[in-house]
């Protein structure tokens, strides 16, 4: 019975390819959009979100200073960290993988004649870990050079590119702040920051070197922490808010003295709003899919009254209703179905093609195909029960005279 | 006599409502023995047609009783008249009513379709039906590539492909030639004798009604008299 109906609704579509073919069009085209700007959005979002977090995603940056904004920032500068603060991290927080202070200054580094102002960070090699940021030659620091505050240092791209110009800058020195210091290493390349900083300006030595030798201080200026990805990002951001705020015993009543900037927050902001757009895009192609189906059903409408004496002489050799009525709403489905696939198929060969040359990756999205196609689908039920019913539905004696 | 295999008691059928309302029936008495060849003449617009939809399920008295094989045929629903046709009627129309773009052969099939036959048995009677129409040759062709005559031949290898009781056929040589005509009446006197098929056919040539048993003649939506031969 049901595979009657099927050959009949498949002997019909065969028997009208332009008709048919017309009234897949508007599903192939809807499936399609909604597919190709989907996908294509969440390549965008996937690429957006794999650019930042190559710049560091889990890690968490702790700074002191105060939010601005209402109640906030009362003009007081706020302390900054000491190194029992790091090792408080380090030990009562699970879930970071590497934890470590970084004490700021400022100064030129000179070798030669050439003199360049940079960011002298001093840190352990924790922030390599925190930062998952490579050698591209020579080594990290060696556990008594961090103890004793060596003055040895890892240089940034933009230091070598100014002070190192075609020799091998590993095992040389340099002046940097006054001080005399040999380069055991080299970064790799990053490029530009999030904020369009050029991250390879830098200067990386044991932070003791820096504390004693340049700021004269325990002064931390900010503390990196690794998180691992397998822990909950909010969890221990709020563990660690908690840990400081008792450190640095801020009753209830006063705001946050220190920020915790989290890159994995600014890439989700971000993705979150090529997300809205994404699904915005993909709405509007949503509605193009809706009109396809109406369509579908202005195609089948037509074909009942172009049918009417077709209809007639099924009834009369003894078709019941219900099985004309199935014919046409198995056709319509058939036919919705079949413009589904074509247009996932288009939609992902454009998607494959597209992506490269827009320098995305190409994500195939299984629950935005599955759902496009039960939409489609669906449309087929919808809309050609309409006419399915009023095909049914003719006097046999009248669809036989009708022409 | 035996049981009439299809008895009208006092039919009527009124078309329309109130001042518009028609009766093309009043009171239609008629009787049909199995294996008979009937010819059902009259006016025009006396109310062969009219009758001929009714005996064929695809209308409704508006009053009086129908009676097919002993059950009361006014007293079923839409989907078991349906089921009466599907299993004991076969029609043949004096247009022809092939369905186009489609093959005599899958013309002859679709009452089979419906009835669920089985696909390889299906090509094999619907072939057998074509042959006993001698259209063998032309079982690939559309109703387009075919003559009048071969579609109507189509048609009557449709209507008793199911090897129906009675066939129904309204005029079926009307849009034929003589010639054409004769093939036709001769094919329907090959089913009713060698088939069993009992015929009730419209007409309204002399040459035609001759080939039947029965005459039925219709006038003013009664029947007027029924000659035997
Ligand atoms: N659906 C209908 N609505 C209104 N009147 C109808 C309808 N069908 C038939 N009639 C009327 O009923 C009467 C009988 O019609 P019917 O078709 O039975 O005549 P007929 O004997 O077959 O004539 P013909 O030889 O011309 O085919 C006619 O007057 C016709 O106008
Ligand atoms: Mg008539």
């Amino acid at each position: 019975m049901l595979q009657t109906t099927f050959v009949l609704a498949f002997r019909e579509i065969r028997r009208h390819i332009l008709r048919s073919f017309l009234t897949l069009l508007g599903i192939v085209i809807g499936v399609f959009s909604v597919i190709t700007m989907v996908t294509l959005g969440n390549g965008a979002t996937e690429a957006i979100r794999t650019s930042i977090a190559s710049l560091g995603s889990d890690v968490l940056q702790i700074r002191p200073g105060q939010n601005a904004g209402p109640g906030g920032g009362n003009g007081e500068v706020p302390p900054p960290f000491d190194p029992a603060d790091v090792e408080a991290i380090r030990e009562q927080i699970s879930g970071v993988t590497a934890v470590t202070g970084l004490a700021q200054t400022q100064g030129s580094a000179i070798r030669n004649a050439q003199n360049w102002s940079t960011t002298i960070s001093g840190t352990t090699n924790g922030y390599f870990i925190a930062q998952k940021w490579a050698l591209s030659k020579g080594r990290q620091f060696s556990p008594g050079e961090e103890q004793a505050g060596k003055s040895v240092c890892v240089i940034g791209q933009t230091i070598v590119d100014n002070l190192f110009k075609g020799i091998d800058p590993v095992g040389q020195n340099f002046r940097i702040k006054g001080i005399s210091c040999s380069v055991v290493g080299v970064l790799e390349a990053r490029g530009q920051g999030n904020f369009g900083n050029d991250q390879d300006d830098t200067v990386i030595m044991p932070i003791k070197a820096v504390q004693r030798q340049m700021t004269g201080n325990q002064d931390i200026r900010a503390i990196m922490v690794g998180l691992n990805p397998e822990y909950d990002a909010a969890t221990i951001r709020k563990s660690i808010t908690g840990l400081l705020r008792e450190r640095r015993g801020l009753g209830s009543d006063k705001a946050d003295d220190f920020n915790v900037l989290d890159a994995k927050q600014i890439s989700d902001t971000v993705s979150g709003t090529v997300n809205i757009l994404t699904m915005l895009v993909g709405g509007v192609a949503g509605v193009s899919l809706l009109v396809g189906g109406i369509g579908i059903m202005n195609i089948m409408l037509v074909s009942v009254t172009e049918r009417t004496r077709e209809i007639g002489i099924r009834l009369a050799i003894g078709a019941l209703s219900h099985e004309v009525l199935l014919q046409f709403l198995v056709e319509a489905i058939v036919l919705s179905c079949l413009g589904g696939i074509t247009g996932m198929v288009l939609a992902l060969m454009a998607c494959v093609i597209a992506a490269p040359l827009m320098g995305l990756p190409f994500l195939f999205d299984v629950q935005i195909n599955a759902l496009s196609f039960l939409f489609s689908a669906q449309i087929g039920v919808v809309f050609g029960y309409f006419p399915a019913r009023r095909a049914a539905r003719l006097n046999p004696i009248e669809a036989l005279r009708y022409d | 006599m035996a049981e009439p295999l299809i008895a009208l008691r006092g039919v009527t059928k009124t078309f329309g409502e109130g001042d518009a309302a028609f009766q093309a029936l009043r009171g239609v008495d008629l009787e049909v023995t199995q294996g008979d060849f009937v010819a059902v003449m009259g006016a025009s617009g006396s109310g062969k047609s009219t009758t001929m939809n009714i005996l064929g399920c695809l209308d409704t008295p508006s009053s009086g009783s129908f009676i097919f094989k002993g059950g009361h045929v006014e007293q079923l629903d839409v989907d078991q008249r349906a089921m009466l046709r599907r299993r004991y009627l076969g029609f043949v129309f004096q247009g022809f009513n092939l369905l186009a773009r489609t093959s005599a052969l899958e013309n002859v099939e679709l009452p089979l379709l419906y009835r669920g036959e089985a696909p390889q048995n299906r090509h094999k009677i619907a072939m057998t039906a074509l042959d006993r129409v001698g259209l063998v040759p032309w079982a690939d062709h559309t109703p387009a590539q075919l003559s009048g005559g071969q579609q109507q031949r189509v048609a009557i290898a449709r209507a008793i492909v199911t090897e129906p009781d009675i066939l129904l056929a309204d005029e079926p040589t009307g849009n034929l030639d003589s010639e054409r005509s004769v093939e036709i009446m001769e094919l329907l006197t090959q089913f009713n004798t060698d088939l069993g098929i009992t015929i009730l056919m419209v007409t309204h040539e002399a040459e035609m009604a001759a080939y039947a048993r029965t005459i039925i003649r219709f006038k003013d939506g009664v029947v007027e008299a029924v000659e035997r031969r």
